[in-house]
This record gives C-alpha cells, structure tokens and sequence, in this order.
C-alpha cells in the first residue's frame, strides 16, 4: 500500500502539494514512483518560469517509463531540486521528502486548498485499482 | 508484473538497478520458465535441424555442446532465435522464446515427417539462468563441490546432465554463469537455496537492460519475421559454408547479391536522457529507428541498438530524436557496451 500522507494535498495526475506559508513544495505521490520504478533523469523548470495549472512544466525518467510532471496550479516557480540530478533515486527512496521536484508561488494565495486531501487522493488510488 | 509471452513476470522484485548492479558485480538469479524447451528426437534429428536452422548443427560436435543461431522463413525473415544443445546423434535440445514458441513448435511439427523425427515440446521443465562473477561461487554450498566442478569444467556454450540437472554455461547478461533446466519442483527448491546462499533474484526490467548492455538481441524488438539476420546484427549466425540446403538460404543469397540496405548497431546517448525502442535516428547517409533502448545503469547513459543505413560507420554522431522536436546527439559505438563488468566503449 503506498503512502499518502494527511498533511499534504494531490492531483489526479499524482503530484503531491505542500503549503508552508504559501510557497508550495511540489514533488510526485509515493503511488507513481513506485508505478515508474527506478528514476535515472529528471528534467526540472527554470526558477522564474510561469507554469500553468495542469500543464506539463517537468519530466520524470525511470528505467521503464518517461512521464510529464503536470504543474499543480497556475503559479511561478521558485526553486529546483538540484540534488536530483546527481541522485533521482531520492525520488523512489523518499517521494515526499528529499525526493521533491520544484517549488512554487501560487498566482492566487491559498489556491492549494481547492486541491484534494489525502482522504480523497486515497479513493482516487482505490478506484484505479 | 507484467505480461510476457503469456507469463506473468515480475519487472523487478524492488529495484531494478539494484538487481541489474548484483549481477554485474555479485550475482543473481533469474527465472526464466517462460523459455521453451522442445526437444527433436529421432536418427534424423541432425539432418532436420541442418536445414530448419540458419547456423550449422554440423559444428556440434561433442554432446553437450551448444550453437545460438535462428529458425527462419522461406523469404529469409527472423521467425526466432535460439539456443540449441546436441545431446546425442538422435536427440537435440531446443530453448525458445516464450512469445513465438507456439509458432515455433508448429513449424517443426510442419517439417518434421520427411527427417523421420519426433518434436516433443517439454511443458514441465523450468529453467533459472545464475549470472554473475560470483554465481559459481556462491552456487558451490547448494550444487554439492563435485557438481560445481563439473560445471566449472565446462567450456562456454557447453551443457551436460548432473542428476537432475540440466546445467549449461550460457546466459543473457554478458556475465559468467549458468543456466539450469529441471523440473519444476526441483527448480523451486534450487531458486531457494540459491537465494539462501546471496544469490538476488532479478526481474526482467534488469534482464533487458543486462542484456542491452552485452549487446545481445531480444526477439519481437531487434529482429522479427520482416528482417533478416544481415539486418539484426546477426549475420555471424549464418553458417553459407559448404553448400548446405536450409529454410530461407536462398532469400539470404539473393539479399546479399542485391546489397544489404540496413544493419544493427549500438548507439550511446552523449547527453542526459534515455534512449526508447521506436525513437528516430538521424544519420548523415539516412534514418534509422531505435529497436531496444534504455538506460545503461552501468554506463549511467542511454543506449540502444538501433537499425540503420548500412553507410552508417562506428563513431559516427548522429542524432535521436528524443522527444518531439527535441533531437540528442549520440554516437555509433560497437557492440556489446559492456563485458564481464568492463565497460568496452569510450564515454
């Protein structure tokens, strides 16, 4: 079963959200890495692009798979994980901590709330089977 | 899991790189059921597989000695590749792909009765395939010592029965090791022991890219019906010596007088990436499409065999159309990327 924190919130496309005073941490769900398998190439945005909510702004690589990361909400990014580049492993060891992709301003302060919660993310996860 | 030749397989049994890594540097272990074993029984076995194979069981002389090479169609088309084994005058080994092994069976069924030989498909046998510098070491407290030396005594595509055990020096990873067919329940308590002993068990996610990285083909994606082996990097497998009459010989003849268009090679992504099956190929004398890619968890890159002009020369740069619009320069290298644990291409 894979983890799906309650402190943070989640899209369709499973990324994962976390609000810290209204800079959002962006990263991908526990339930994708593990579908994508080892991760070896992470293409990131610059700092300062405008990404545009459910719009790709990121790629993740895995030995098995290329995938689009999808922008959560309409915002700017503010910070990369450079430490992926050396380690794309930190998304597989630990998806919700070191293994964070970007972080964003939201065009509308407190706009991650209209985003799901875990007890929804859950019944997504569970209707995909 | 997933679906392979109708067999449910794990991709990997936690993480693909590390199971590829163990196999390069320790050892692991595959099961490899979905492989089929088909037997040619009869005084005519040799004979019939002289003309249904593209290389020459006449090269196996002593029992136990094996040859890879291909089953073809009239028109020259790869239908398989193969591993085959001479056990005695009227008795050889055939293993299979899981994928074709059905057509296979049918089509030496279907040129079986002029040669007077039986085809007898061994449904029961399992098959594991230990690879890795250690994978004698570490089998020597499970296969008894005896045993092991008679294993370590065996040349490299070389096979002989210890009990039970059908035990072959060969393999899919570009590594020492071996392979075993047993039945099935013999093969579930060596998997055990093997796996007791430190042996990893690996999935077929690392299988793909062992293989890819010792330049070895995988049937379905680097050949199929529609080319021949001078197009899939096999042409080494085609025995056209001493006039020797076989399915699809003179398809080969006719292509080699007219001038082989296309040909295999391996291609190493200069840049961050990883190459796919299906990705475009960009050559100064043409295109070409990429057969097998990924990433080289060795080589920390990605490679792939690609087919393309015949023209295209080693060291050449070309580029991969990546993504849509996104093209990587990558170079021609030789086959295989890696041997034995050693890199053998400049980075």
């Amino acid at each position: 079963m894979s983890q799906v924190p309650s402190n943070l919130r989640y899209t369709k496309s499973h990324e994962w959200v976390r609000d810290d005073q209204g800079v959002l941490t962006v990263g991908i769900t526990d339930h994708a890495q593990d579908l994508m398998g080892d991760m070896v190439f992470i293409d990131l945005p610059k700092v300062g692009t405008a990404v545009v909510a459910g719009k790709e702004c990121a790629a993740v690589e895995s030995v098995k798979a290329a995938s689009d990361v999808y922008a959560p909400l309409d915002g700017e990014v503010t910070e990369v994980n450079g430490n992926l580049a050396g380690g794309p492993e930190a998304i597989n060891r630990d998806p919700y901590g070191a293994g964070w992709l970007f972080k964003m301003k939201p065009a509308k302060p407190g706009a991650a709330a209209g985003l799901m919660d875990a007890r929804a993310y859950e019944d997504l996860l569970a209707a995909e089977g | 899991m997933v679906d392979f030749g109708g067999w449910d397989m794990p991709l990997h049994y936690g993480s693909q790189l590390a199971e590829h890594h163990k196999v390069r540097q320790s050892a692991g272990i595959f099961d490899v059921s979905h492989m089929r074993t088909v037997e040619i029984k009869g005084a005519g076995a040799r004979p019939f597989l002289r003309y249904l194979l593209a290389n020459d069981v006449g090269k196996l002389k002593l029992p136990g000695k094996a040859l890879y090479g291909c089953l073809l169609n009239a028109e020259g088309g790869v239908l398989d590749d193969l591993i085959v084994y001479f056990l005695a005058d009227d008795w050889f080994r055939l293993v299979v792909n899981a994928g074709p092994g059905e057509q296979d069976i049918a089509w030496l069924h279907r040129h079986a009765a002029p040669f007077g030989v039986d085809v007898v498909p061994q449904p029961e046998f399992a098959m594991l395939a230990i690879q890795g510098p250690e994978a004698f070491a570490r089998a020597e407290t499970v296969l008894g010592r005896q045993t092991l030396a008679t294993l370590t005594g065996l040349k490299p595509f070389q096979a002989v029965f210890a009990g039970e055990l059908f035990l072959a020096r060969t393999g899919y990873t570009g590594e020492e090791g071996f392979e075993v067919i047993a039945a099935a329940d013999r093969a579930v308590s060596l998997w055990e022991r093997l796996v007791a002993a430190g042996v990893a068990p690996v999935g077929l996610g690392a299988r793909d890219t062992l293989r890819l990285e010792a330049g070895m083909n995988l049937y379905g994606h680097d050949m199929d019906a529609t080319v021949t082996p001078w197009e899939s990097g096999l042409g080494w497998t085609v025995a056209l010596g001493e006039g020797r009459d076989f399915i699809g010989r003179a398809a080969l003849e006719r292509a080699l007088t007219a001038g082989i268009a296309r040909k295999l090679v391996g291609l190493l992504l200069l840049g961050p990436g990883v190459l796919r099956s299906g990705q475009r190929v960009r050559c100064a004398s043409g295109e070409g499409v990429l057969t097998s890619g990924s990433f080289s968890p060795t080589l920390e890159r990605g490679i792939a065999l690609a087919r393309v002009p015949a023209a295209v020369a080693v060291d050449e740069e070309c580029e991969v159309e990546l993504r849509p619009g996104r093209p990587a320069p990558s170079r021609v290298v030789s086959v295989p990327f890696v041997r034995n644990g050693r890199i053998l291409v400049d980075l």
